[in-house]
């Protein structure tokens, strides 16, 4: 990858490339916590930080791991960063830990972590492997407090509801009540309101991909006037 | 040849090892203390939301002795009974109950008898119902729960003690029987258990210290 940049890395974490969105990887901790905004907050940062650590620590020292052993002692260093990112959870935000519970631990299990790992930071100079990890790590967690958000809209209508649990007692005021006494849409909550979320979002995403694109297409046809460059719809 | 390779190999992978160990050690040790004490300061919030603090004067984490009895108390293994006391007087007992047959599986429970038999307070540590109806059962969903205060066996009789399906007195949800009829099942085979067993409860010595810090 000689022609690596940082905009490119950017670019593709957080859009092109997006774990949730287009690979499609991690969808068992994303589906199961992200009923609400702040859950998927606690994960999404929880995931970030560990993406960050194991993508500084792999690409330091990805010319002494032997390819032989590099992918268990790549696991080894994801689930010692998440062991002491749980511990760390446990003890200064007890409460959201309570709650996030098995899926924090089932962090080391997120796919798109090893293939970060492997695919980029084993290969990147360890700044260009740090801004990786925190692109993905944003992607990722964009995608998991954007449909939180949704759910929690949808399914209780409220925002931010229970964002003491993550920011003390002084966040309270954070919590917004956008419909005072709803009913509550009991499907967003449950898993199939996940799954029917995240497909919408997928659809929401390659249709303004695909608007840009046809877009771009008619700007340079217009431009063009070689009439063999001519997009097939003009003719 | 060979076995040089697969010495240097082993030797990288149980550098790593040692590595990752430590720092996950290192993380243990530096928050150990820290995760004890938020644990501690989560339970007594719940323990004082039953039993305020104007009402006892005892270290209320320590004063505790754990029973067991399946039939009453929903759990063959120990259950927790923390003691509250005021001047060495004893003023209630809060059980760490289990209502076993709650729609998603147990449901964990916090029972506040006073010592005269009446109910201080009930509250749900953690359960698995169905979010939007059977959840309402949780303090900050609805006042439900706390229909169960200063209740006891002597307000009403064993056909009372239960939901109002079944001729009994306590609310259940519109969709949702199953969750509040396990819970009030539960709450009064509590207070059963604490009338055939007041004196026990209040007078068994704590458990020594190592043994209840470990959950």
């Amino acid at each position: 990858m000689s022609n690596t940049s940082y905009r490119d890395i950017a670019e593709q974490g957080l859009w092109q490339n997006n774990v949730a969105f287009v690979q499609l990887l991690g969808l068992c901790p994303l589906l199961a916590v992200s009923n609400n905004t702040i859950n998927g907050l606690g994960l999404g940062l929880a995931t970030l930080l560990v993406l960050l650590c194991s993508n500084l620590t792999v690409s330091l020292i990805r010319y002494w791991v032997r390819p032989e052993v590099r992918v268990p002692v790549f696991v080894m260093i994801i689930a010692s960063f998440v062991t002491a990112i749980d511990l760390l959870m446990s003890a200064f935000m007890h409460d959201l830990h309570k709650i996030l519970g098995i899926f924090i631990p089932l962090i080391v299990t997120n796919c798109a972590i090893i293939a970060r790992a492997e695919a980029f930071a084993s290969k990147n100079s360890p700044g260009y492997a740090l801004w990786d990890g925190l692109m993905m790590g944003l992607g990722f967690m964009a995608v998991l407090v954007v449909l939180g958000a949704l759910r929690e809209l949808l399914g209780q209508g409220t925002l931010f509801d229970q964002a003491h649990l993550m920011f003390g007692s002084g966040a309270a005021w954070l919590t917004i009540t956008l419909f005072d006494d709803y009913q509550g849409f009991l499907l967003a909550i449950l898993p199939p309101g996940a799954f029917i979320g995240l497909g919408l979002l997928i659809a929401a995403k390659n249709w303004l991909d695909q608007s840009k694109r046809k877009r771009t297409e008619a700007t340079l046809a217009t431009s063009n006037p070689d009439p063999l460059r001519l997009h097939p719809d003009q003719s | 040849m060979i076995v040089r390779q697969i010495l240097i190999t082993g030797a990288i992978l149980g550098g790593f090892a040692i590595i990752g160990s430590t720092l996950v050690a290192v993380t243990y040790e530096a928050t150990e203390e820290r995760i004890e004490q938020a644990h501690r300061e989560a339970l007594l919030r719940s323990l004082h939301e039953l039993v305020p603090h104007e009402r006892c004067d005892n270290d209320l984490y320590h004063d505790v002795i754990e029973v067991t009895d399946k039939a009453l108390l929903g759990s063959h293994k120990p259950t927790r009974v923390y003691r509250a006391r005021k001047s060495g007087e004893p003023v209630a007992a809060l059980f760490t109950s289990i209502a076993p047959n709650g729609y998603g599986g147990a449901i964990k429970l916090l029972v506040a008898i006073n010592y005269d038999g009446s109910l201080a307070g009930v509250r749900v540590l953690q359960h698995h119902e169905t979010p939007g109806l059977g959840d309402d059962i949780e303090a900050q969903r609805s006042d439900w729960i706390l229909s169960f205060n200063n209740h006891s066996l002597s307000t009403l009789s064993s056909e009372q003690w239960r939901v109002e399906k079944d001729g009994g007195v306590f609310d259940q949800f519109t969709g949702a029987t199953i969750t509040p009829r396990a819970i009030v099942k539960a709450v009064h085979h509590t207070l059963k258990y604490f009338q055939q067993h007041r004196e026990m409860i209040f007078n068994t010595p704590s458990m020594p210290r190592e043994v209840e810090s470990r959950e």
